[in-house]
């Protein structure tokens, strides 16, 4: 055996789990985000007082197969002045990015691709952003007015919106002193209290600057129907506009996730250290068992037999998780497989909440005018995050002159969270006065775009 | 040998996106091969375990400045951009400055008696152990053993950005 076959099989000793996982959360990933879509619009029927997708499969079930098969058989179109090497390379770029951010998250302790990167966060964070070139570049090789106005209030959104969300990584980070994922959610799991309770401006401010970066409404200026058609995926269609679809939901499982990790606690269970709770263990068992029995008293009304067993299949799938989930905690022998089965029940159920509070937003708040939302950014949520990180460091250094730890931290972050949200009336006050006199003098102008 | 194979590949690909870089006519093509260029100096920066100017190298160059060209570039009118004379007339005094940086680089690999890719980090867990961690060791040469040209540095910095604030600002 000479060097080089040497090499590469120890690379491959060292590489083939995570390459493994990599192509199986590739493959899978399609799937999940269909269901995500299928979740949403059901949402947004019910909010607005209609049923959604109905006709495939019971409830609409399979809607989000049909779906993907009707992208993937589209003809695929190119605008003919268009830049035909900068317009294929673009959704790649979006999906491509999105795709491998994933690869740094954590998802329980024992599911990770890149294991243990020193980086962590960091990594997850920046590769994400990269995305953002697919837009733009996208917007600009269509040749298209919509376009490239999509993609120019796109970067300018991105470039706004970051400053902020990285200040309110920092304020949690702070407590951490590390970037290694891993370490995180061991840091929150020390002190027994999650971060969103220790940074609870911090967390709003991500939360808001989340949604910005990943283009959803209120703050979906870059594709907004009502001015640009569909912004910077006007020219896009088939399965190309697919990829971008892809990319921007991977986008939102992927902010969910850094929240979970920094602020949520990631894997951990409520109240994870604390013994008398333990039987909280049992909540995704009955969670689980609650849907599948739902699942069964439903399935009898459905019209056709198909969609029956189909229902009771769903059932049949809902009571194998359950079981899966309380295997752990009744056989000794199955024991080590507990923190990973139940982080990743908990992680994924974090993040479904958190995507579920985004759509939720979506459906409530009307989008906002360009020119107010750059004003968002710029003049009340950077200076909000940056007092926050300034805050918060006050905050802990008053805790280990202290010498506090765990729920006791609140006794000194508490007056930091209050002294930022008086900060940030205060500001929302300077703004409607400049607001007051700006009108006096003249009328508001609209740099929308 | 895994290592090396990176190595050229991440170097070679440097090199001809910065050549491709400049040679287009399009500026937006540019723009994708300075991205290019620069993605391929942070693999680099990674395989020098260096994982912390890896990600700084992407999210500051790439993710922020490299957006901001490009969000310049499309303001641009692209057709009378290209009726322009694209290259700066100063032909010999460019020369010059190339030359003495590569005389520059070639000294260095002279001293130092290694060619390009020699004494690379192996790509081997065993190895990557015993390195300390890159973005604790850059806090605390930023934080402690150069504080102070460090803030120099950050003083300088909002300087220019309260500079440029002010002059943006419309007069009122």
């Amino acid at each position: 055996m000479n060097a080089a076959s040497q090499a590469t099989l120890e690379f491959l000793k060292l590489y083939w789990a995570p390459l493994l996982c990599g192509v199986a959360i590739v493959a899978i990933l399609p799937l999940i985000v269909g269901y995500i879509v299928l979740v949403e619009r059901k949402l947004m029927a019910d909010m607005q007082a209609r049923l959604g997708p109905m006709r495939v499969g019971p409830h609409g079930l399979l809607q989000p197969i049909a779906d993907a098969l009707k992208l993937l058989i589209k003809e695929d179109i190119i605008p003919d002045n268009a830049d035909k090497l900068v317009f294929w390379l673009a959704p790649v770029l979006s999906v491509g990015a999105a795709l491998l951010s994933l690869a740094g998250l954590a998802i329980g302790p024992a599911f990770q691709i890149a294991q243990d990167i020193n980086i962590g966060i960091l990594f997850v964070v920046g590769i994400s952003a990269l995305g953002i070139f697919g837009i733009v570049l996208g917007g600009w090789a269509s040749n298209s007015h919509y376009s490239l106005m999509g993609a120019l209030r796109s970067s300018a959104q991105l470039v706004s919106y970051e400053t902020a969300a990285g200040m309110a990584l920092v304020s949690a980070l702070l407590f951490t002193g590390t970037l290694n994922i891993k370490s995180i959610v061991e840091a929150q799991s020390k002190e027994g209290i999650w971060f969103v309770m220790l940074a609870p401006v911090a967390f709003f401010t991500y939360l808001v600057a989340s949604i910005a970066e990943t283009n959803r409404a209120p703050f979906d200026l870059p594709e907004a129907e009502s001015e640009l058609v569909a912004g910077y995926m006007t020219e896009f269609s088939g399965f190309r506009w697919s990829l971008y679809f892809l990319a921007e939901y991977t986008n939102m499982i992927v902010v969910a996730s850094v929240a979970t990790t920094l602020f949520l606690g990631g894997w951990l269970r409520p109240f994870a250290g604390v013994g008398w709770l333990n039987f909280l263990d049992f909540v995704p068992t009955l969670l689980m068992a609650g849907v599948g029995a739902y699942c069964i008293v439903r399935a009898p009304k459905q019209p056709v037999r198909v969609q029956q067993l189909f229902m009771l299949a769903v059932a049949g799938l809902c009571f194998v998780l359950g079981l899966v989930l309380v295997v752990p905690l009744l056989l000794p022998i199955a024991k080590p497989f507990y923190a990973g089965i139940h982080g990743g029940f908990w992680f994924i159920f974090k993040v479904s909440l958190y995507i579920y509070f985004f759509m939720w937003l979506r459906f409530t708040i009307p989008r906002y005018r360009f020119d107010q939302l750059m004003r968002l950014g710029w003049h009340f949520l950077i200076p909000l995050s940056i007092i926050n990180v300034l805050l918060v460091g006050v905050a802990l250094i008053a805790g280990s002159y202290f010498n506090l730890h765990g729920w006791g931290l609140l006794l000194v972050t508490t007056p930091a969270a209050v002294t930022a949200l008086v900060v940030a009336l205060l500001i929302l006050g300077a703004e409607k006065e400049r607001d007051a006199r700006q009108n006096q003098t003249a009328a508001s102008d609209f740099y929308a775009g | 040998m895994l290592d090396k194979l990176l190595f050229y590949f991440f170097a070679g690909v440097a090199v001809a996106s910065a050549v491709l870089m400049v040679t287009r006519r399009n500026v937006v093509h540019s723009a994708i091969f300075l991205i290019t260029a620069l993605l391929a100096t942070a693999g680099i920066f990674l395989q020098l375990r260096a994982e912390f100017l890896f990600i700084v190298q992407i999210i500051l160059y790439v993710g922020g400045i490299m957006v901001l060209f490009v969000f310049v570039i499309m303001l641009v009118n692209l057709d009378v951009a290209l009726q322009q004379i694209q290259f700066a007339r100063q032909k010999w005094v460019a020369l010059l400055v190339a030359l003495a940086l590569a005389a520059q680089v070639g000294f260095m690999f002279w001293t130092s008696g290694k060619m390009p890719g020699q004494g690379l980090p192996v790509l081997i867990a065993a190895v990557a152990e015993h390195l300390p961690p890159n973005s604790e060791t850059v806090a605390h040469s930023l934080f402690e053993s150069y504080l102070l040209p460090f803030e120099i540095a950050s003083v300088l910095l909002l300087v220019a950005m309260i500079g440029a604030v002010v002059m943006a600002k419309k007069r009122t």
